[in-house]
């Protein structure tokens, strides 16, 4: 086993410095999307939820090439961005399970996850959201004279939405530190993408603001960290915004209640061939990294595991009654406890 | 004591903030090189650079979310909407995503920023530009709504405003920005939001306005044969439950004038509030003075209708205290 036995979101996001830790936040972001479905089911979750197995490379791609203290901002479908960033399965689940040791606290569920020590604001439920504030990050690293920079993570359904357009128009003006990172998984929400864009890829829209648009595999995490890289690199020295488009496959549906009979036959199977996990154990395997059935054992670890801390969860407290009135203003329970995200 | 514009306190305010707090920044459409289309933040690039004083696209999503982001990372970033309505299609970012950082992070994140908006109608500027438009924001837990009213309350809010650890959004009447008022600058002078104020003390009835109203209702109290008490709310959320009730305990009548429909307007939850807390010490109905139920007019001789006037405030207070029935609004008894 690795370092995923840390629950502290700096320690694990330091340990993805590690070839195989890479792979196995991989496999852990799957074990816990599947565990939160299965959590479904036995009714320990309520409203909704959004998987993204199939895009864990994107994930654990973008947090191994950005700093702990880089800003992030990123939507709903943002349990394996939070994993990857750092936040722990227990702080994952819990929050998912509105339980006082989620990550929010169990004041936000499946679609707000942070950690402030990783850089992750509070995931947003607006599609688009998060592209301005990611831009207001930025203009905050250069007002402090950081080199920080800021990454914003949305889908390809973000792409037609004001908020995208405005904020890539915004950050080229100004230059801004900002990597703009779309993860094109073919569906927004229910409705395939031809059906609502008229071009195939989101990347050329970079064009019209004057910045790269560059389109990476995102089934192939070294193909999005090498992406990032380049895109990191500009931000840091001064040379503006980047657009990046992963290619990458949602497995499940858009949320629970959507059990994506729209996607023609074949499809799924196509991607599946393609495995994010399943590329990088072969590669890790060449590079005598990851020893022969390595996978298998690293597969059944990670999924007891993720049982330990699931049981962790169910066995944990809901939020007191009290934190209903606390954290609306400075002046409700809880008070100011402010992250500086400057204070290195 | 020196006669200055009204505009003058929103630059002054906006100014000795950016001295004093090198965190405070300001974004708008034309408000850094051009100085501002109603002139309120003339001069300031010059004297706080261009990284403190920002022009934006017209692009009010990306710079209200800019404000977000911002806010959350350390600056204290006050946001120009030139009308208030430009708000509409920015709305997501105040009062979703600023309005529930420190909720969603348990205080670990705030979004200590300002909006700041001209507002109101009188001019003329016709349907899309003259609204108030407070209720879009009152009542958002985590969000504060101020109006100013006079050189001086737009010094105090906009002060206070900038240094609150949350949002709010402060609602200038445009009207008064073009009136000369005797006001000295204090640099230290605040008003707490949450703060309402005694505008003119009265026996009769308690009059609770705010913004551009307030003139009115001083000046309607003023040739009225009832001693009126006008209470300028300041802030409209949270707002002072305290100054309302404890006036209307003294005065025994309650009546509201309100730059709204009856339908959105604030005097909704204040007469609700008072009537409750208060019911047996009120001598008469509680009323409210209102906009009738339609979109701003734009024609001179419709606006000047539209809007209440003295004449009209002092004439609805005064059957009110006669008769001890609520009068029938202008728009009802015409039909």
């Amino acid at each position: 086993m690795t370092l995923s036995n840390s629950n502290v979101p700096i320690v694990r996001r330091e340990a993805l410095k590690n070839r195989l830790e890479q792979l196995t936040r991989m496999v852990e972001i799957r074990a816990v999307e599947e565990r939160i479905q299965k959590l479904f089911a036995e009714g320990h979750v309520r409203g909704s939820t959004h998987l993204a197995s199939g895009q864990e490379a994107v994930s654990v791609g973008i947090a191994r090439s950005i700093d702990p203290d880089d800003i992030v901002t990123c939507t709903y479908r943002g349990h394996g961005h939070a994993l990857a960033l750092g936040v722990s399965p227990t702080a994952v689940i819990g929050e998912i399970c509105g339980r006082v040791i989620g990550c929010a606290g169990g004041l936000g569920g499946s679609m707000h996850l942070v950690e402030p020590e990783v850089g992750l604001l509070p995931t947003a439920a607006i599609v688009g959201a998060g592209l301005p504030i990611a831009c207001g990050a930025a203009m905050a690293a250069r007002a402090r004279g950081k080199d920080r920079i800021a990454v914003s993570i949305f889908g390809d359904g973000s792409a037609n939405i004001g908020a995208f357009h405005e904020s890539l128009n915004f950050a080229a003006i100004r230059k801004l530190p900002v990597v703009f990172v779309c993860e094109n998984n073919l569906y927004g929400e229910y409705t395939r993408i031809q059906l609502s864009t008229p071009v195939e890829d989101i990347a050329i829209r970079a064009a019209s603001y004057n910045m790269p648009g560059v389109v990476a595999d995102g089934q192939d995490v070294d193909k999005v960290a090498e992406a990032m890289a380049t895109a990191v690199a500009r931000a840091r020295r001064g040379g503006g915004p980047t657009l990046i488009e992963m290619k990458t496959y949602r497995y499940s549906g858009h949320s629970r209640s959507d059990p994506a009979t729209y996607r023609p036959a074949g499809e799924l199977d196509a991607w599946l061939k393609r495995d994010p996990i399943d590329i990088l154990a072969e590669r890790l395997a060449g590079e005598k990294i990851l020893a022969p059935g390595g996978l298998d054992q690293l597969k059944a670890d990670i999924s007891d595991a993720v049982e330990r801390a699931t049981m962790e969860v169910l066995d944990s407290p809901a939020p007191d009654l009290g934190e209903i009135l606390s954290h609306v203003g400075a002046h409700s329970a809880g008070g100011d406890q402010r992250w500086n995200f400057w204070s290195k | 004591m020196a006669k200055i514009w009204i505009r003058q306190a929103v630059l002054r305010a906006l100014d000795d903030a950016m001295t004093d707090d090198p965190s405070v920044i300001v974004m708008g459409e034309d408000i850094a090189a051009a100085g501002g289309p109603f002139k309120v933040t003339e001069g300031l690039l010059a004297t706080h650079g261009p990284e403190r004083v920002i022009d934006t696209p017209i692009s009010e999503m990306a710079f209200m979310g800019a404000a977000v982001g911002a806010a959350v990372c350390g600056l204290k970033p006050v946001v120009e909407m030139m009308f208030i309505e430009f708000i509409g299609v920015a709305l997501d970012q105040l009062t979703t995503q600023a309005a529930t950082m420190r909720y969603l992070s348990r205080g670990r994140l705030t979004t200590p920023l300002v909006v700041r908006a001209s507002a109101g109608a009188g001019q003329g500027f016709g349907c899309q530009h003259s609204q108030m438009l407070d209720h879009w924001f009152r009542g958002t837990p985590g969000l504060k709504v101020a109006v100013t009213s006079n050189a001086r309350t737009t010094y105090g809010l906009l002060r206070s405003a900038i240094e609150d650890p949350d949002p709010v959004v402060v609602l200038e009447p445009r009207v008064l920005y073009a009136e000369r008022e005797e006001y000295e600058f204090d640099r230290n002078y605040r008003i707490p939001l949450g703060q309402a104020e005694i505008a003119r003390p009265g026996s009769d009835v308690t009059l609770v306005t705010c913004g551009a109203m307030r003139r009115v209702a001083l000046a309607a109290a003023e040739t009225s044969h009832a001693n009126i008490e006008v209470v300028d709310l300041l802030t409209l959320w949270p707002w002072d439950r305290r100054t309302v009730a404890e006036s209307v305990v003294r005065t025994g009548r309650l009546v509201t004038l309100e730059e709204a429909p009856a339908g959105s307007g604030w005097g909704g939850d204040v007469v609700s509030s008072i009537a409750i807390e208060a019911f047996g010490r009120l001598k008469a109905p509680p009323h409210r003075i209102t906009l009738p139920e339609a979109p701003v007019p734009y024609s001179g001789a419709l606006e000047a209708r539209f809007l209440p006037s003295p004449a009209y405030v002092a004439e609805q207070i005064a059957t009110l205290v006669s008769t001890n029935k609520p009068p029938l609004p202008w728009w009802r008894n015409a039909a």
